[in-house]
């Protein structure tokens, strides 16, 4: 009966990418995201819902740092997040309970899941979009600066393309999912929300569920004080049911035999979500610069391009001072 | 070689250099730099001389395929239900594919006129702009 009760009150909730359909069709449902983080490493699970149609959808998502594997989630991790949340809600709700690129984008690794076309690529803004508007992306108006937005902190995206066709030749039904499951080695780990408002009008709503696992109670920047449009739905040390439960799924033998769970609710206008959610799980706050807050530092290769800009203007300096030298003894003679 | 006629070649080097930088797409037609950055036409709102030829070289920096159409309200109209991928052959309507650069000439009779990006969403997004001939 609590199983039944559950499947019916879980709501599909955005998964951290932007989706891009032509004409703006969007064939995939979005659902919900969890990023653990663990002994250095984010893993990243989301998943795309078929809802019919037929051709191919694409999907964009920023990442921190290059997957070193990219696998079919486990088919029950994110219903069983879910569970946990609203099962805690309802429980305390009736009483307390115990727990509470302008060079082109390099392809760096390319998986088929199911029906779904996985492409991780290193590149710039322009570079990335390039390649996703050569390989069938139809990208909004707004793609270019939020690309270059994230290609600034991090030129790693995963471009997923959905094949609706052969989705149905697989069988799979309206409302099936596909979990993607990425392995990401970081020091800074940080969900992408910014990219939820692609395509959208200031005004639109965005509304996602993100579910995190952290070692330690996690610090957040922005702080989900809810006024910002994030806001703390779930926060609580992580039973031993849901560790054993997630452990026990597909490619989730990592999960620690304790830690802190976290369910942020997004709730915002898109020309709200100018940002990230980066997350700390030590004394040291989570980086502004994760959270989309502040711009980073000069990257390396723009630093060059001001010293080739300054060795310019010292070169024509230089010359003009070689030219009044030159100068200096003509007139003497005349 | 001698003082003077280095100074010769350098002077010479120099007014080349400056020639190559600074001149016209066609010398004697006015010519107006359009940049189109984060689906944005920069500048938006330009000044142009009624009557006369002005070339127009709109540079697309963005990595998303644009349109740059002219026209009065009437045009616009029809372009907003237009069903045509891409434009090209007429100098009042130019498609912009990603990262490339594109001139047409155009002259304008006294009067305002609207510059518009017609791609889905992309008038929403602020690709306007406004020339007013005169």
């Amino acid at each position: 009966m609590v199983v039944a009760a559950l499947v019916a009150t879980a709501q599909p909730a955005a998964a951290c990418a932007g989706l891009i359909g032509p004409n703006g069709a969007v064939n995939l449902l979005r659902t919900a995201t969890f990023a653990g983080y663990h002994d250095g490493v984010e893993h990243y699970v989301t998943a795309f819902k078929f809802a019919g149609g037929s051709g191919q959808f694409g999907s964009l998502v920023p990442l921190p740092g290059v997957p070193t594997d990219v696998i079919r989630g486990g088919d029950w991790t994110l219903q069983r997040l879910v569970r946990e949340t609203e099962f805690a809600k309802r429980a305390a709700f009736f009483g307390p309970v115990g727990a509470a690129a302008s060079a082109d984008a390099v392809v760096l690794q390319q998986v088929r899941i199911d029906a779904l076309d996985v492409t991780i690529l290193k590149g710039g803004g322009d570079a990335v979009g390039r390649w996703a508007t050569e390989h069938g992306f139809r990208l909004p108006p707004d793609a270019p600066e939020v690309l270059d937005f994230y290609a600034a902190r991090s030129p790693i995206f995963m471009a997923a393309v959905f094949d609706a066709d052969a989705a149905k030749v697989r069988g799979q039904k309206i409302g099936d999912g596909t979990p993607v499951h990425l392995v990401i080695p970081t020091k800074s780990p940080w969900v992408p929300l910014r990219i939820l408002g692609l395509g959208k009008s200031g005004q639109d709503r965005v509304d996602a569920d993100v579910y995190l696992l952290t070692d330690a109670k996690p610090q957040m920047l922005p702080a989900p004080i809810g006024l910002n449009g994030l806001r703390s739905d779930y926060s609580a040390e992580a039973t031993q049911s849901l560790l054993n439960d997630l452990r026990s799924d597909k490619g989730m033998d990592w999960v620690p035999t304790s830690g802190w769970l976290s369910k942020v609710v997004v709730d915002a206008t898109a020309s709200q979500l100018r940002y990230d959610l980066a997350i700390s799980t030590t004394a040291a706050a989570p980086s502004p610069v994760a959270a989309g807050l502040e711009a980073p530092a000069k990257p390396l290769r723009d630093q060059s391009a001001l010293m080739t800009g300054f060795a310019l203007v010292a070169f024509t300096l230089i010359a003009l001072g070689a030219v009044l030298l030159l100068r200096v003894p003509a007139a003497a003679k005349a | 070689m001698r003082p003077r006629s280095l100074r010769s070649l350098l002077a010479l080097a120099l007014v080349a250099f400056a020639a190559s930088a600074c001149a016209p797409a066609d010398a004697g037609t006015p010519t107006i730099n359009i940049r189109i950055h984060y689906s944005h036409f920069e500048p938006s709102t330009i000044t142009v001389p009624a009557g006369v030829p002005v070339t127009y070289v709109i540079r697309n920096d963005d990595p998303i395929d644009h349109e740059w159409l002219i026209g009065d309200a009437a045009f616009h109209a029809r372009h907003r239900t237009g069903t045509e991928a891409t434009h090209g052959d007429r100098p009042d309507e130019v498609s912009l594919p990603a990262l490339a650069t594109k001139t047409t000439t155009l002259t304008l009779a006294a009067g305002t006129y609207t510059f518009i990006c017609h791609f889905p969403l992309h008038e929403q997004y602020g690709m306007v702009g406004v020339v007013t001939a005169r």
